[in-house]
């Protein structure tokens, strides 16, 4: 009974020992993201500035922000591969009702609304079909950005109202830009909302087991139709900052970001075949992916390279907890 | 007793999971050219026995004997290779591969410096050991076209290609015909006559006495005791093995009847079922007998809202209702135990106490945010009443057994405070001893006033436990008969479209 008394008191695996965080992925990544701050700091004398290290978060928190509920979709076994043509179909929603004279509000909204609506398509293509959401999202992918270039032919639209610079562009206080407390508001919202929530849980129970959730009595559909949406919004919203960085829209906006979106969710230790994963994880990768391009960046090596840099190290840092894995498992059986 | 020294053996072997000690101290002996029967209800810890035996899990005390030397199994191949070979009900074997393939599969004979696939010699091979076994197969011949049974002497033939010096068969009848059943018994005494030994893992007590020559008798992961089959009677076994005398009568409790809580007015479906009618009253068993396919469970898909091409109608408490979906159903207090335990009960990788929570999140939480020490307070009532063994409410699902894997997914259940709860098969695939707890369970909530539909096609299950027993036939309900009234050559008459 006195056992049982002191479970209730350690309430979730979430809650976990000492030795229970030491040996989790978000401890790892976090040692990862120390050390390599660290080489950086060493390698370049500018690195440790904190206007340079400010600049850095432009790096990835326009990203970053959709990658907080792309983890809650791809717990949830599901993905959604067409957010970075959304950006781009919202930028150009927002270029061309900006051109006909629209003010900021107006133009932020269309944007977030245009990033909600893709979200909502495909979340009701998927669940009304059931078509796998990867194959829907390809096809959405080719059909934003399809409908992008259709739209605007080879324009810029780049008549933004004066004050929409102040979301791209913009500081909060100091150092901290409107972008980056903008991340860290929605990272907190994000890890409430799968941690500590009824929706977060039914979050994991859909991802451990859909047949069984349905029979649970979670509306599986409307829950996903919800994560979609998000998604959408998101993406919706990250489009604002981006446009808003940039001034204008191009037709390539964002061209190839949901694979660094989901490198992210990956990286932040989601299973890429739903069930598991954490909003700190994801968070702790999207600082360690900015920090990398960014001191990569300081140190002049180019783009190509940065790839080669960004992709061996997406390797290493998930195979190392399995080869560490391994060599002890190998120990434990020669004693 | 045999006096020889025995050809494999377990010492004071022992394996521990998280929060489970599967293996405790327990000793195995396997004689050459014997057949040793291991006995045990589900949960006992023969898998992992087997697991330990061929390598794949490591035993973190203890020793393993082999031919009178001490050896470890650091992998699966270090067993194979020491002759030690299992045959499971789920045998690896590869559909698009041609028998002789299958057997040699891993290890195929080559010729050459490009090591290419020698193949009249590995034909040839394949024919003999075939031949060695009386089984009528060519080695050519596609795996994808033969029977279940023709598969398991494939699986059995590639267990005696590496020169099996000790044959683990684990459950290896429960998908076979009697006469293929007879066939794998003189597959058993060839192998005997090669001085093979054999561990022969069955729940059936006839197989035991038929085949075996010892027996060892294994319990919640402990070593309980062995010996030779001569010596022993079923009784005997059967106590060793859940340690009480088992009597075959179910825990039947004639609770006081009520109102009639729920009912169903002819439920049709297109093509499952047709015309369904029947009510249950607070404090009553209602049993749905009937065989595989004859729409049972598809009714109760219909009734909790996962058919939405069913029509008819539902009344709980005398009023009409209209369930779309199984939160509706879970918000009338309906709520359905499904058949499929791992496929559509538990969430395998989820802790027992967020299971248990999960369809009353809203009861547990506030304003939407979880509050895991009240999910604590009610795992701990129900789980306890259901005595799911764990050391911890936070340990994962699967690392339970079948049978309490089973209580927890009734224990989620129970938790909703239900009016009527629908268990279909809720004993299928667990132990004796996990059975009577969930028959002796359904007892109790009769007598608290709970309506219970139970569908079952196990026929004493039925007959034991249920006031009123519906029988069903291809979609139709063929006869619905009193506890009193019931007779087993009547109900399997009516279930298989007899008379009416």
């Amino acid at each position: 009974m006195e056992q049982t008394m002191n479970q209730a008191t350690t309430p979730n695996q979430l809650g976990a020992s000492w030795k229970g965080i030491a040996f989790r992925w978000e401890t790892f990544l976090l040692a990862v993201f120390a050390f390599v701050f660290v080489m950086f700091a060493m390698a370049s004398p500018y690195f440790l500035s904190v206007w340079n290290l400010s600049d850095a978060t432009f790096n990835f928190t326009e990203r970053a922000l959709i990658a907080l509920p792309m983890a809650m979709l791809i717990i949830c076994r599901e993905i959604d591969l067409s957010v970075a043509s959304t950006m781009a179909l919202a930028s150009v929603a927002m270029g061309m009702i900006a051109e006909l004279g629209a003010g900021v509000p107006a133009v932020v909204v269309i944007g977030l609304f245009v990033g909600l609506l893709c979200g909502l398509f495909n979340g009701f293509i998927v669940t009304t079909f059931g078509i796998p959401s990867i194959v829907v999202t390809i096809g959405t992918m080719s059909l934003f950005r399809g409908i992008t270039n259709g739209l605007m032919g080879n324009e810029v639209l780049n008549s933004y109202p004066a004050g929409f610079s102040y979301f791209g562009q913009g500081y909060v206080h100091w150092v901290f830009s409107f972008q980056f407390v903008l991340f860290l508001g929605a990272a907190l919202l994000f890890y409430v909302l799968l941690h500590h929530t009824n929706f977060g849980r039914r979050t994991y129970a859909i991802g451990a087991n859909p047949v069984a959730a349905e029979y649970s009595g979670i509306r599986v559909n409307r829950h996903k139709m919800i994560l979609f949406a998000a998604v959408g919004l998101m993406a919706g919203l990250a489009s604002v900052l981006l446009t808003s960085r940039l001034g204008s829209t191009r037709p390539a906006i964002a061209f190839g970001w949901e694979l660094s979106i989901v490198t992210m969710v990956v990286l932040g230790g989601v299973n890429i075949l739903g069930g598991s994963g954490s909003i700190i994880g994801v968070v702790i990768a999207a600082f360690l992916m900015g920090i990398v391009t960014f001191g990569l960046g300081l140190l002049n090596v180019p783009g190509v390279v940065m790839t080669i840099i960004i992709g061996a190290m997406l390797i290493t840092v998930i195979s190392l907890p399995i080869i560490a894995q391994r060599l002890k498992a190998m120990r434990s059986k020669r004693l | 007793m045999t006096t020889d020294t025995p050809l494999f053996a377990l010492r004071n072997v022992s394996k521990v999971f998280p929060g489970v000690k599967a293996l405790d101290d327990v000793q195995l002996e396997l004689y050459s050219g014997q057949v040793t029967a291991l006995v045990g209800e589900n949960g006992a810890g023969k898998s992992t026995l087997v697991k330990t035996m061929t390598g794949i899990y490591q035993p973190e005390a203890g020793d393993i004997w082999f031919n009178g030397e001490v050896v470890s199994f650091p992998n699966p191949e270090a067993a194979r290779q020491m002759g030690i070979t299992a045959i499971h009900q789920e045998t690896v074997l590869f559909d698009e591969l041609s028998v002789a393939e299958n057997i040699f599969v891993g290890s195929y004979p080559t010729k050459g410096w490009l090591k290419s696939i020698d193949w009249s010699t590995m034909n040839e091979r394949a024919r003999a050991i075939l031949a060695e076994i009386e089984a009528p197969l060519s080695p050519t011949a596609p795996l994808k076209g033969l029977s279940i049974g023709q598969k398991h002497m494939v699986a059995i033939a590639r267990a005696l290609s590496v020169k099996a010096r000790v044959v683990i068969l684990d459950e290896p009848t429960a998908a076979l015909s009697h006469h293929e059943i007879q066939e794998l018994y003189e597959i058993i005494e060839r192998l005997k006559a090669n001085g093979t030994a054999i561990l022969f893992i069955t729940h059936k007590f006839d197989e035991i006495f038929a085949v075996a020559d010892r027996y060892t008798v294994f319990r919640d992961g402990r070593y309980i005791g062995a010996g030779s089959i001569k010596e022993v009677t079923e009784p005997e076994l059967v106590e060793m093995m859940v340690a009480r005398s088992v009597k075959d009568t179910y825990p039947k409790v004639e609770a006081e009847l009520g109102d009639t809580v729920f009912s169903v007015k002819s439920l049709s479906h297109p093509t499952e079922f047709d015309d369904i009618s029947f009510d249950v009253r607070r404090g009553e068993i209602l049993g749905l007998y009937g065989l595989v396919g004859a729409g049972r469970t598809e009714i109760m898909k219909a009734i909790i809202g996962l058919s939405p091409k069913a029509s008819g109608q539902v009344f709980l408490d005398g009023q009409p209702i209209d369930i779309r979906s199984p939160a509706e159903a879970i918000h009338h207090g309906i709520v359905y135990v499904p058949e499929e335990r791992q496929q559509q009960g538990v969430m395998l990788d989820l802790p027992i106490y967020q299971n248990i929570s999960l369809p009353q999140l809203h009861r547990t939480s506030k304003a939407g945010f979880l509050r895991p020490s009240r999910e604590y307070e009610l795992t701990q009532d129900y789980a306890k009443r259901l005595n799911v063994k764990t050391s911890n409410w936070s340990e994962v699902v699967n690392n339970l057994s079948g049978g309490n894997q089973q209580k927890v997914v009734i224990a989620k259940w129970l938790a909703t405070d239900p009016k009527v709860i629908i268990l279909d098969e809720p004993t299928k695939g667990i132990d004796i001893g996990s059975k009577a707890a969930v028959h002796q369970f359904m007892s109790e909530l009769v007598q608290q006033g709970l309506a219970v539909i139970m569908v079952s096609s196990e026929l004493p299950e039925v007959m034991g436990m249920a006031d009123r027993i519906i029988v069903m036939h291809e979609g139709l309900i063929t006869q619905t008969l009193l506890r009193s009234e019931a007779s087993a050559e009547g109900i399997v008459s009516a279930a298989t479209g007899g008379q009416s």
